[in-house]
């Protein structure tokens, strides 16, 4: 950690004058942008992307031969994804904290808009998810992904603010966060989406423990969801996501097996029949024999499980987990509560997110429609996903220069 | 940053790094603790196994004649996967294949429905379990109809599917063998059929490694030597995906053609005995019986010839019979239920699976019995018309004496029962008589299992009857389990019956007879013992090999009707060797004496001697024992067991007719017929050979695949023509064929 030197006075001796600062200096200078931006993450990120690549390319190259297109299709896509996820990330990183305060409203306001859009008859169903809404020219929006990041802002700018001698948030300001995210939680839960319900329940309490919260709420908070979960969920959820709960109680259970628990077993199959190396990158019998509905979005992991084994599957856990990391160091090292908050959010989404995606192909966690950050195939989730990144290494330039 | 988030942030790092520990847990434990179980999920997933069936050896007679072939048959096979990957399901091609097989639509479609799917076909779901659905590999071509390949008329319209095969997808006419019958019904009985395994049978250890929906042999030499003749299938693995597509061909292993089975039947000898019984049995069918005023009915009969030097079997005829190729290539539910209630049981094979008293033929065993007991071969003996043994008479068979003193020989020509009835109530007072002694040596119980009798013979056919002897002991072990209700509940409970049934009617006194004496062996049991009534039973084959036994000096052979195993090509074989079964405890004098006795049955005087009448003796001298057995009700079983020649046997002959009248009148001329033609008298061509046997040793397979009776030279190959394929890898080909057809479909999804 460099931490600027204050024992020697920063004011020249001699009159300082205006000196030309070739580029090269400017880009390695202690204040320069790049040298404040934490690198292991952006590593990281890129290394989980580029794997990303190779398992959407594995997961899908057979139905595009046998379809007669393009086998590296979605390969491609994904790198464009990514190129552009890169350009808002950037932005993300690069705009002013203040600037981010006046945006937040708008981004919030926005994505409710669109989530309402996705009830409306303008939105569509793809693969059994009411949650996208088709654009022209080919291109689909799902706007619950943008919805998950701007409840993180818009929750740090509520509790982020600087009151005199107060650091606790009041408990009008968890209600009004509570409202914030009530909207697009509900909205959400019409889809019917419980994945993302769940995501934001997890950012909710993930950003109030780092507010400082009151113990209490947080443990009312939890009570409540269980409460939710056991009571209300069995009434309001549809059979279908009912049955994958059980399906994760009762692996065993053939009628189950059957119908939802045919994605899980598959996924165990593919998963546990990796062995320590894998069966190597486009040899996996169920991979390649397309056993695994949906592998390159939400089951991606299976692809690495099965063709890239302990080794691989391990290597994108940790690798998450390095993500996960840099984005607490960075909480811890923020120096506003605004971007304490923001770091805590994120962290709080990814991590919920992997651990429910990853642990759903081994069948541990019910089957949802979450994909696995960076890696899985998908332009809304990507684009989400780099710009929550940008938004740390904001937090983190920010932390730097004061 | 307070203290307070500080330690929440900590709280995150901990619940990060144990979401990480949980999931590479997880991870190492589904890859590695349970990695097998899951490669064999992936394995089974991705692998579907196509068997190709192996040819069936044939089943040969001795001379190389089949018996049982395979014929080319023009099969019509749905690949259900390929046409239900077609267009509404494939309905358009099931109805064009319809009209082409003239099956409705909606029935092809439930023959190829795999058992045990869900019909979704409106409430309530019916499950496919019909007799109809398809109890083999999904994957596997079901074959809908099969047409004579010889037949043009028949084969023209099916053709049609293989000449526009892209208006059938997943339909073939290919060529496959099926089971024929080149002899008709000829020795069915013996042959047996085959039939599908089903899906519970193929779960089973004694049918690992064939598939539900295989044929196997299910009764006669089908059955016992269905190992040697199904040769070892081949298979084709296929790599499939989610849609069961195929996506690569992992290999072939081509089937390995079955043994031909060389049979110790001869055609010849088979078709006389066939001829002789069913001949007999008409004739005597139009006797008329004067005991109970009509007709004899004749149900059932058998006739048997076997060579007594090494127990071959060289006919075994059973009437009524079927026509084996009602079960090709499956019994329709109708046919089989007209063939379980034919009266005389077509089905059943009367010489191993029908049990019946051998009435006089019986005698010799009961003459060694009586020596073993210490009475004198040379001795003399009293025939009356009648004897009292206990508080019973017993009569000679309608009454006739033999006089005051006969000899053995005299005996058994004549058939006198009252000097046996003597030597058994002899043998049964010195045994204590109704007291059970414990020292009772049953001279009689144990000569006759030293005959074969009571026990299998152990021939290769399937469900052999082992038959009854009774002794001492069994009529306690007996009384115990039936007296009552019995260890299991199995018993009659005679008791029972002697406490409920109308008091003094005739069934409540022998229950109640039973219920107190059951356990007491009578005078009268052993008494007929002698004369093979009343607690005796046998086979037919059963009593064969015991004058098989007596006509080669004592030695009870074990009756085979394999001669041997012939590999498809005939470069390798195996023999059947003779298998002895047991000696008679019998000196050779003795059984001299009999054979010698015996000799008089056919000659003027003897019991047989009408049906022998101008059969030339003194050329081929015939020794044979009548048997006249009573049937409670019924006209009595009639018997002749002999052999031939009687200076030199080589051949054993029985012929038995239930309900038929006198063992003279019925069985002695069928057994007369089958000698003549064997022997070539009264018109007939010699069946055997030069010094009257048949030939020795395995037919010849030659190398254009046809074979050739034994001993016959080998000709040089042909070098003219280039080899033709032969059926196998046809086989294979034509599954090439469906692998590409199921690729093509599926690329075109």
């Amino acid at each position: 950690m460099t931490t600027p030197d204050w024992s020697t006075p920063r004011v020249s001796p001699v009159p300082l004058r205006p000196r030309e600062v070739s580029l090269r200096e400017r880009a390695l200078d202690r204040t320069s942008p790049l040298r404040q931006l934490d690198w292991i993450l952006l590593l990281a990120v890129a290394a989980l992307i580029a794997v990303g690549g190779l398992l959407v390319w594995s997961a899908t190259r057979q139905r595009e031969i046998s379809l007669g297109l393009d086998p590296q299709a979605f390969l491609k896509k994904h790198i464009i994804n990514a190129v552009i996820g890169l350009f808002l990330g950037t932005a993300a990183a690069l705009v002013d904290y203040r600037a981010l305060r006046a945006y937040a409203p708008i981004v919030y306001v926005a994505s409710c808009v669109g989530l309402l859009a996705v009830l409306s008859p303008l939105g569509s169903t793809i693969n059994g998810a009411h949650s996208w809404i088709i654009l022209p020219a080919g291109f689909q929006i799902q706007p619950s992904e943008f919805a998950k990041l701007a409840v993180v802002v818009g929750m740090a700018m509520l509790l982020g603010e600087k009151r005199d001698g107060e650091s606790k948030p009041r408990h009008s300001d968890i209600l009004s966060v509570l409202g914030l995210c009530l909207i697009p939680m509900i909205l959400v839960m019409r889809q019917p989406d419980f994945g993302t319900t769940m995501v934001f329940i997890f950012v909710i309490l993930g950003v109030l423990a780092v507010a400082e919260a009151p113990a209490r709420w947080i443990a009312g908070l939890l009570l409540a969801g269980v409460v939710l979960g056991v009571g209300v969920a069995p009434h309001v959820l549809k059979d279908y996501q009912l049955a994958r709960f059980k399906v994760v109680a009762n692996p065993a259970d053939k009628e189950l097996a059957k119908g939802v628990g045919f994605n899980v077993n598959q996924a165990l199959i593919a998963n546990g029949s990796g062995g320590l190396w894998g069966k190597g990158l486009f040899n996996g019998s169920q991979t390649q024999g397309r056993f695994i509905p949906e592998q390159q979005t939400d089951f991606v992991f299976t692809v690495a499980g099965e063709e890239l084994g302990l080794v691989g599957g391990g290597g994108i856990i940790l690798v998450l987990g390095l993500v996960l990391w840099r984005g607490l160091r960075i909480a811890t090292e923020a120096t506003d509560p605004f971007g304490r908050l923001v770091a805590a959010g994120v962290v709080s989404w990814f991590g919920f997110q992997s651990f429910v995606n990853i642990g759903m192909t081994l069948g541990i966690m019910p089957v949802t429609g979450l994909p696995l950050p960076f890696v899985s195939y998908g332009g809304s989730a990507m684009f989400a996903n780099l710009m929550a990144v940008g938004l740390l290494q904001n937090v983190r330039m920010r932390s730097r220069e004061l | 940053m307070s203290d307070r988030s500080a330690l929440r942030i900590v709280v995150l790092r901990v619940l990060v790094v144990s979401i990480l520990l949980t999931l590479l847990g997880r991870l190492g434990y589904l890859q590695v603790a349970e990695g097998d179980h899951f490669r064999k999920s992936a394995f089974a997933n991705r692998v579907r196994e196509i068997i190709t069936p192996a040819a069936r050896g044939q089943i040969l007679d001795d001379r190389g004649l089949p018996l049982v072939s395979n014929r080319t048959d023009l099969v019509v096979s749905v690949t259900r996967s390929i046409v239900r990957s077609q267009k509404n399901k494939g309905a358009d091609v099931l109805q064009r294949l319809a009209r082409v097989v003239g099956i409705p639509a909606d029935q092809i479609a439930l023959l190829i429905t795999p058992c045990g799917e869900k019909i979704k076909k409106g409430p309530p779901a019916v499950i496919a379990r019909s007799p109809n659905c398809w109890n083999g590999s999904p994957l596997q071509p079901v074959p809908i109809k099969s047409y004579r390949a010889d037949d043009p008329a028949q084969v023209r319209p099916v053709l049609a599917i293989e000449e526009h095969a892209e208006d059938f997808p997943g339909i073939s006419a290919q060529y496959a063998a099926v089971r024929e019958y080149p002899q008709g019904s000829l020795a069915a009985h013996v042959l047996g059929y085959l039939g599908p395994l089903s899906k519970e049978e193929a779960a089973q250890a004694k049918y690992k490694g064939r598939p539900s929906g295989s044929v196997i042999g299910r009764s006669g030499v089908e059955a016992v030597y269905d190992d040697q003749l199904r040769g070892v299938n081949g298979v084709q693995r296929l790599q499939v995906d989610l849609n069961s597509t195929v996506t690569a061909n992992l290999g072939t292993v081509s089937p390995i053609a079955g043994d031909n089975l060389v049979m110790s039947i001869d055609v010849g000898v088979q078709k006389a005995a066939e001829d002789a019984l069913a001949a007999g049995m008409a004739a005597a069918r139009k006797r008329f019986d004067k005991n109970r005023g009509k007709s004899f009915p004749a149900p059932k009969g058998t006739a048997i010839v076997v060579d007594v030097t090494n127990g071959q079997v060289v006919a075994m005829a059973s009437n009524p019979s079927y026509d084996p190729s009602l079960f090709v290539p499956r019994i329709t539910t109708h046919n089989y239920d007209v063939l379980t209630h034919t009266p005389g049981d077509p089905l059943i094979n009367n010489a191993t699976q029908g049990l019946f008293s051998p009435g006089s033929t019986f005698k010799i065993v009961s003459t060694a019995a009586a020596v073993a007991a210490g009475k004198s071969i040379n001795g003399f003996y009293p025939c009356p018309p009648s004897l009292k043994v206990g508080n019973r008479v017993f009569h000679n068979f309608e009454g006739e004496g033999g006089g005051p003193s006969i000899d053995f020989r005299t005996t058994l020509i004549k058939s006198c029962d009252t000097v046996y009835y003597r030597l058994a109530y002899d043998e049964w007072l010195h045994d204590g008589g109704t007291v059970n002694r414990t020292d009772a040596r049953e001279v009689f119980p144990k000569m006759a299992r030293h005959w074969g009798f009571g026990t299998p013979t152990g021939v290769d056919l399937p469900d052999e009857r082992r038959g009854l002897i009774t002794d001492r002991g069994y009529k306690v072990r007996y009384w115990k389990a039936n007296k009552g209700p019995g260890p299991e509940g199995k018993g009659i409970n005679y008791c029972q019956g002697a406490k409920t049934r109308p008091k003094g009617s005739y069934l409540q006194q022998l229950d109640q007879e039973f219920c107190t004496d059951g356990y007491r062996y009578n005078a009268g049991d052993a008494a007929l013992f002698a004369i093979g009534q009343g607690d005796v039973l046998v086979t037919p084959l059963q009593l064969t090999m015991a004058y098989a036994a007596l006509a080669n000096g004592g030695t009870v052979l074990e009756p085979r009707l394999s001669k041997g195993l012939l590999s498809a090509d005939g470069k390798s074989y195996s023999v059947q060797k003779p298998v002895i079964k047991g000696k008679l405890p019998v000196s050779p004098g003795v059984l001299d004496y009999i054979r010698s006795a015996l000799t008089g049955v056919p000659q003027p005087g003897g019991t047989a001697q009408s049906a022998f009448a101008g059969f030339p003796l003194g050329q081929v001298p015939i020794a044979g024992k009548t048997g006249t057995a009573d049937v409670l009700g019924k006209a009595p079983t009639s018997w002749f067991a002999s052999f031939a020649p009687a200076n030199k046997p080589r051949y054993a002959v029985l012929a038995m007719v239930t309900e038929a009248g006198t063992g003279g009148t019925t069985a002695a001329p069928i057994v007369r017929r089958i000698y003549d033609a064997m022997y070539g008298f009264r018109g007939h061509k010699p069946l055997l050979g030069p010094g009257g046997v048949l030939p020795s040793g395995l037919p010849v397979v030659r190398p254009d695949g046809n074979i050739g009776p034994p001993g016959t030279r080998v000709p040089r190959p042909p070098k003219l023509r280039p080899e033709i394929e032969s059926t196998p890898s046809g086989q294979t080909q034509a599954l090439g064929q469906l692998w590409l057809d199921s690729r093509r479909s599926g690329m075109a999804q």
